[in-house]
């Protein structure tokens, strides 16, 4: 089931029952009440803010994610590219005049775009595996941060006013940075399920040989998508900024593998095809959630990692046994 | 006919690396004219529809579509001047619904915007010209062969196909599912669509087809209307040739039963299969492509599990799934697809010829490398094969040797029963005899062969007994002295001669 399903106009409720992305919701709630019922301070105003904060950047990379998930690659150079791109903000934001929110986002987006682009050409021009090349730009952006930055580190202090009140302001509840978010994944989904583009990527990931057959041209969609995981990497490294109030030379570091999680938690189906943007950021909720609520119930920490690895294994176990299943039905049809 | 036709191939030609796969084809479909196509297996027949659908480029001759020039440069470019192909097995998007697989890459839009309801609604619509439920917001994924096909007929229709070519569309489906077919394609027709019709079941060729084009060994034999022609005719256009002094037949004398099958089932792909293989003995297990004998000869190898029956190798039961046993106990198998399965291509001879018998090759704890190369010479001179170097790697090879490689790997190991399947596909005629001559040779040794064979020469040359299969079971078992290639056809097709 793909989003396809999603805002069919015959019967919205049993479409919505069908999403991939409604039982990772349902777990999503479960765990919330039955970690409140179990412990109230967990749904504290203070601790469910910290949260949605800890989320925001994770989830903004993972719906850029989807979009090269969803094609049946993935980009792990995610988590150096918002490393690399907050301190180029903040250098951009010093040395340059007028508004300088604007030159931050300028100056991260220009860095995610630009590790996008390299990625998507490497892929797609060269025919070169997606886990080889993205590991390879991981290391090398990471080097090149690391030159940059060197042991310079950037506090709350010098960043303009602008920056840190993004990282602290609410509006209607919620957190400017959720927002963010929130508009992220609002424009994401339409491009995803409306686009010829995002319609295209879901074609390479279920059949790449088909897809090639049918005249998409794959090479400028990989770019694209591409492009696009790097342009929301290189924005979460503004977010990244705001959140913490600073950045150094290890920023990001080792997130590349939380955004896969959080992709593959919320129903992008790892071997393509299929999954939306917005079971992406559930995916990362869920993710965050986790590693809260297992504190609250006084669970040892160690046992998030092995919780968070089990989920992954049964996401994609669930969709692996309704591949198999369905090749098996298909092969008893076959011979009356 | 008066009326020029709506395709017309003339003198095609078409060879891949040297070996001619298309030497005179030659086809014309008047619009609204179902045109059978056959052949044996290896007869031309899929050369000459990857031409008709831009899939490979002619070496010679010519196409014509409507009286003008038809040269296809790829698959688009067939289907914007109205030519579909429907393949045996449709390659659809798993995951992507079947509304929006009969339009991809070419989605309604409006505005920007992709039309979802417009898909639909235009899903709905075709499929109700074809008078089919198929319901257009279900994912592909799990669909029957006999439904994906309507998705592929539904995407013709959809881009206004007038020429629609069907690659063996009924291979894998139910006599139900070919009835609904053969309504469907009777409706094309009638709306002036030009079709070609290829299939194995004879049946079905004069149940729907106005005229039929038999080809054998790349070249166009008859194109004839469908009341001059009777089953026995037809099947005396596909294969009539005399071959008895190609194969060449060395006298055997088979020992004791070594391999015992008995009711072996994998329910969907093979049924209540149960044969014999005599020491010192070749048999073939003949019938058409999909009929199940790749499968069962997996099964028997170990690479593939079964439900139920058994397997017997000299006396010993062997569990299923297990090859590692069947190895030891001295069972060997050359795979249908060499390059895929039966070789390294990138490696060199020595390390491919050696894979199977490294443990014999050592010295103390190492594999000693003069002992693989000794082992290899030796081989190859046997084999005849033609190489440049030992060290070059075996894609450098030509098909025919590469085989021959294949084989040294296996005889190498000494085994008392090899399987083979289709020992001989895209080999020219001479090496295609020294195969034979190889394996017979060793059987005069008294090893035990199973071959699978599309080819009936090969069959009725090469084995001492003849098992036929037809969608999964055994439906024949013949005596080299009482198989002919006409009782093989009309047991492997089912046709009512």
């Amino acid at each position: 089931m793909t989003t396809a399903t999603l805002g069919t106009a015959a019967a919205p409720w049993r479409t919505l029952l069908r999403a991939r992305e409604t039982p990772v919701l349902v777990v999503l709630v479960a765990v919330v009440v039955g970690t409140s019922l179990a412990n109230p301070r967990f749904v504290s105003r203070q601790g469910i803010r910290d949260l949605l904060l800890a989320v925001s950047f994770i989830a903004l990379m993972a719906i850029g994610q989807t979009f090269v998930i969803v094609m049946r690659h993935v980009d792990l150079s995610v988590g150096s590219t918002l490393g690399l791109a907050s301190y180029v903000g903040v250098v951009a934001m010093r040395n340059l005049p007028g508004v300088p929110l604007l030159w931050l986002l300028l100056a991260c987006s220009a860095v995610g775009l630009a590790v996008g682009l390299v990625n998507g050409v490497l892929v797609a021009k060269l025919k070169l595996p997606a886990l080889v090349v993205t590991l390879g730009t991981l290391y090398v952006v990471r080097g090149i941060q690391g030159i940059v930055v060197a042991s310079k580190r950037v506090n709350a202090s010098a960043l303009p006013e602008s920056v840190v009140d993004l990282g602290i302001r609410s509006f209607l509840g919620l957190p400017y940075l959720m927002w963010v978010v929130i508009v992220a994944a609002l424009v994401a989904a339409p491009i995803a399920r409306y686009t010829r583009f995002g319609r295209d990527l879901y074609a390479m990931g279920s059949n790449p040989d088909a897809a090639q057959l049918v005249g998409i041209r794959v090479s400028t969609r990989t770019i694209g998508a591409f492009m696009i995981s790097g342009l929301c990497a290189g924005l979460s490294g503004a977010l990244f900024l705001a959140r913490f109030g600073g950045t150094d030379v290890n920023a990001g570091m080792g997130v590349e593998l939380s955004v896969v999680a959080a992709c593959v938690i919320g129903g992008v189906f790892i071997f393509g095809g299929s999954g939306s943007p917005f079971g992406a950021v559930v995916g990362a909720l869920l993710l965050k959630v986790i590693a809260t609520a297992l504190p609250a119930l006084k669970i040892k920490e160690f046992w998030q990692d092995a919780i968070i690895g089990a989920l992954i294994i049964a996401a994609i176990s669930v969709d692996r046994i309704a591949v198999v299943r369905a090749d098996r039905k298909r092969r008893l049809e076959s011979r009356r | 006919m008066a009326q020029a036709p709506l395709l017309t191939v003339r003198h095609a030609v078409k060879a891949f690396g040297g070996v001619p796969a298309l030497r005179d084809g030659s086809l014309a479909v008047p619009a609204g004219r179902v045109v059978g196509l056959l052949g044996e297996n290896g007869a031309g027949k899929s050369t000459l529809v990857k031409a008709i659908a831009g899939i490979n480029q002619l070496d010679g001759g010519d196409m014509l579509l409507d009286g003008q020039p038809y040269e296809p440069a790829g698959p688009r470019d067939a289907e914007s001047h109205g030519v579909a192909v429907i393949y045996q097995e449709p390659s659809l998007f798993p995951d992507l619904t079947i509304a929006e697989n009969i339009f991809v890459g070419r989605q309604p839009v409006s505005g920007r915007r992709v039309d979802w309801p417009a898909m639909r609604r235009e899903a709905t619509r075709l499929f109700d010209q074809l008078g089919v439920l198929l319901a257009p917001d279900r994912v592909a994924r799990g669909l029957s062969i006999a439904d994906q096909q309507l998705v592929e007929i539904a995407k013709a229709l959809s881009s206004d196909a007038r020429l629609i070519v069907m690659d063996e569309p009924t291979a894998a489906l139910s006599a139900s599912e070919v009835t609904r077919l053969v309504g469907i394609i009777r409706r094309l027709r009638d709306r002036g669509a030009g079709i070609v019709f290829i299939t194995h079941r004879l049946d079905e060729i004069f149940e729907i087809c106005d005229r039929v084009t038999i080809m054998r060994d790349g070249v166009t034999m008859s194109d004839r209307a469908i009341a001059e022609l009777t089953v026995a005719q037809v099947i005396r256009d596909m294969v009539g040739r005399d071959l008895s002094d190609l194969y060449p037949k060395t006298p055997t004398n088979p020992g004791p039963a070594l391999l015992e099958v008995d009711t072996l089932t994998h329910a969907g792909t093979f049924r209540d299969v149960s044969l014999v293989v005599h020491e010192g003995e070749i048999v073939a297990l003949a019938g058409l492509v999909g009929a199940g004998r790749s499968e069962v000869a997996e099964a028997i190898f170990g690479l593939r599990p079964y439900e139920a029956g058994s397997v017997t190798l000299a006396g010993r039961r062997l569990r299923s799934g297990d090859t590692a046993t069947r190895i030891a106990l001295g069972m060997a198998m050359v795979p249908e697809d060499r390059r895929q399965q039966g070789l390294f291509m990138t490696a060199s001879l020595v390390r491919n010829a050696t894979v199977t018998v490294l443990d014999r090759l050592r010295r103390l704890l190492f594999v000693s490398g003069r002992k693989q190369r000794a082992a290899t010479r030796d081989w190859a001179k046997q084999l005849n094969v033609k190489h440049s170097s030992l060290d070059a790697p075996v894609q450098s090879l030509s098909g025919g040797n590469q085989q021959k490689i294949v084989l040294a790997k296996w005889l190498m190991t000494e085994p008392r029963l090899l399987i083979v399947d289709e020992p001989t596909r895209g080999i020219d005629v001479g090496t295609k005899a020294e195969v034979h001559r190889l394996i017979g040779e060793a059987v005069a040794d008294g090893l035990a062969v199973l071959m699978i064979s599309s080819e009936l020469p090969e069959v009725l040359g090469v084995a001492d007994r003849v098992y036929v299969m037809r969608e999964g079971r055994i439906v024949e078992h013949l005596d080299r002295r009482d198989a002919t290639q006409e009782i093989i056809i009309t047991a492997a097709t089912g046709a009512a001669v």
